[in-house]
């Protein structure tokens, strides 16, 4: 690791005046995957700010019906909290299909959202990666790609985002809540909040520097049979090779979102219009614009199933 | 004898092979060696306690909890595998909590009460889970133990407060301790020995003492 001064900030207004008098600071709160990237010196910070004494723990009842879930909210706090087993029992699926059980009652909320990608070409210093250093090329693409992005991607980066928390709460329509160093406030639909690699992949949120998540909120519950289901090379602590996330209603309607295939959360309006024609329909505009390699084109036939398994499941 | 010709293509093969397990098993598993540190050290007070004992400590702003159990506790049950959260190995329990102990620095838990193997029992008293799993041979070299032996207790103590697991059929149903259920929870402890049927016999029987 790379040596680095220390602060406790005591208050999401503390953290963010920290963030703005150290340009180089991260924010610090479960750790369990900068401190990862920081032994292998892939990220470098000058300071860190720990947030975890801010508060930001609690998950509380919105005016709108929903829920209000603090940036801290540990995951498995999350995945146990009764309110969201009941109502959103999709984003306790998908949390508990991450990760392990250590790194859960560790990990965060807004750190969740906001890992970085797995592709081992990142992890790997030895070799190009325009996501770690910008302009030195993409080895993932002619490489070992099995595990990486079919569609959103660029000529500079074909990785994932690896959450499955996010995929979740994306087919929830959760809203991101953030403070910037400024001071003001924002809310971002969480759709909004990774961006797609164009021609910087460094980039993966729209964040400013020195933004800090400080809630995650959940709109009103909009019951259906709500399903997260996770293929995976091993049973269990595996990230996804590809991953669905539905919540399918009565009349058939349905939300759909994917995990594995993209470098953020994706869902497409037009495959929930075509839902009612099968799952076929759905993924030919899911994937409309995919691109995949030649090890990775196995991804497309595996939503394509995966969605017509979690369909039927759903009408079962 | 194989002849020039089966040579040069079990050379290219195992050439493509290596490639393919450098380009991806190596960073996965995390078994690259680590940059050296690097920058003038800044250090930094913390105080928790553990095993019941409270200690303040002058640290390395950059040491982790498990280096500061390790090498400045001297308590060396804890152990250090791959050190990138994806083994086990270090898992000891932070406030009753399980938690992987090479990804928290050691700063960030001020006021912690940290049990560690040492802390559940020793020779003298063996914590039952310790003595369910020496007699079902929980372990071959026993290098993982610690960590299963901490994660199991935790998981039982999850169990017992509802927490949901990924193969919980009915997420709001009262939860179970099956074979199913034991194997999805400590799926975050590797033992490359293999002796996970025996760490399931073990943890069965402590949890139906317990029931």
């Amino acid at each position: 690791m790379r040596a680095f001064s220390y602060e406790k900030a005591a208050s999401p207004a503390d953290a963010a005046a920290a963030a703005a008098k150290h340009p180089e600071a991260k924010f610090i709160a479960g750790g369990t995957n900068l401190l990862d990237l920081m032994k292998l010196q892939i990220e470098t910070p000058a300071h860190l700010i720990d947030v975890n004494g801010v508060g930001l723990d609690k998950i509380e009842p919105t005016s709108e019906g929903g829920l209000r879930i603090g940036a801290l909210v540990r995951n498995t706090a999350l995945a146990a909290d009764e309110r969201v087993r009941r109502d959103y029992a999709v984003l306790s699926r998908a949390l508990l299909a991450g990760a392990s059980g250590q790194l859960r009652n560790r990990a965060t909320t807004a750190g969740n959202l906001l890992q970085r990608t797995r592709c081992p070409y990142f992890y790997d210093t030895a070799q190009p990666c325009n996501k770690r250093q910008p302009g030195s090329g993409c080895s993932a693409i002619g490489g070992f790609s099995r595990q990486l992005a079919v569609v959103g991607v660029s000529d500079a980066c074909i990785a994932t985002h690896p959450s499955d928390m996010a995929v979740a709460m994306r087919v929830l329509d959760a809203t991101v809540e953030t403070v910037k160093a400024d001071r003001s406030t924002r809310s971002i639909p969480v759709g909004e909040l990774h961006r797609l690699p164009g021609k910087a992949p460094d980039l993966d949120t729209i964040l400013d520097k020195g933004e800090l998540i400080t809630a995650v909120t959940l709109p009103k519950p909009v019951g259906g049979t709500q399903i997260y289901r996770k293929v995976r090379d091993r049973a269990s602590y595996a990230f996804a090779l590809i991953s669905v996330a539905a919540i399918v209603q009565r009349d058939g309607s349905a939300r759909i979102a994917l995990g594995g295939v993209a470098p953020k959360p994706w869902r497409v309006g037009k495959a929930e219009t075509e839902i009612g024609r099968g799952a076929k329909a759905a993924t030919d505009a899911l994937l409309a614009d995919a691109r995949p390699t030649h090890d990775n084109a196995f991804k497309l036939p595996l939503v394509e199933r995966t969605l017509g398994a979690v369909l039927t499941q759903a009408r079962g | 004898m194989p002849t020039p010709r089966e040579l040069d293509m079990n050379r290219r093969d195992l050439m493509v092979v290596a490639g393919a397990c450098a380009a991806f098993p190596a960073t996965v598993t995390g078994t690259r060696a680590q940059p050296a540190p690097s920058g003038k050290p800044v250090l930094s007070e913390v105080s928790f306690s553990v095993n019941g004992q409270s200690y303040q400590l002058e640290l390395d702003t950059r040491t982790t909890l498990l280096d500061a159990l390790r090498e400045h506790l001297h308590l060396t049950g804890t152990k250090k595998g791959c050190d990138h959260g994806q083994c086990g190995a270090c898992t000891v329990l932070v406030d009753g909590q399980r938690i992987n102990s090479c990804l928290t620095l050691a700063i960030m838990n001020p006021g912690a009460e940290v049990t560690t193997i040492e802390g559940l029992g020793g020779v003298e008293n063996l914590h039952p889970m310790q003595a369910a799993f020496v007699k079902h041979d929980g372990f071959q070299c026993g290098y993982c133990t610690p960590g299963q032996i901490c994660s199991g207790v935790a998981v039982l103590d999850e169990i017992k407060a509802g927490v949901p697991s990924h193969v919980s059929a009915d997420l709001t149903g009262a939860m179970a301790v099956t074979e199913a259920e034991i194997r999805e929870r400590m799926s975050g402890n590797i033992c490359r020995c293999g002796a996970y049927s025996n760490i399931v016999e073990a943890m069965t029987e402590v949890a139906g003492r317990r029931a």
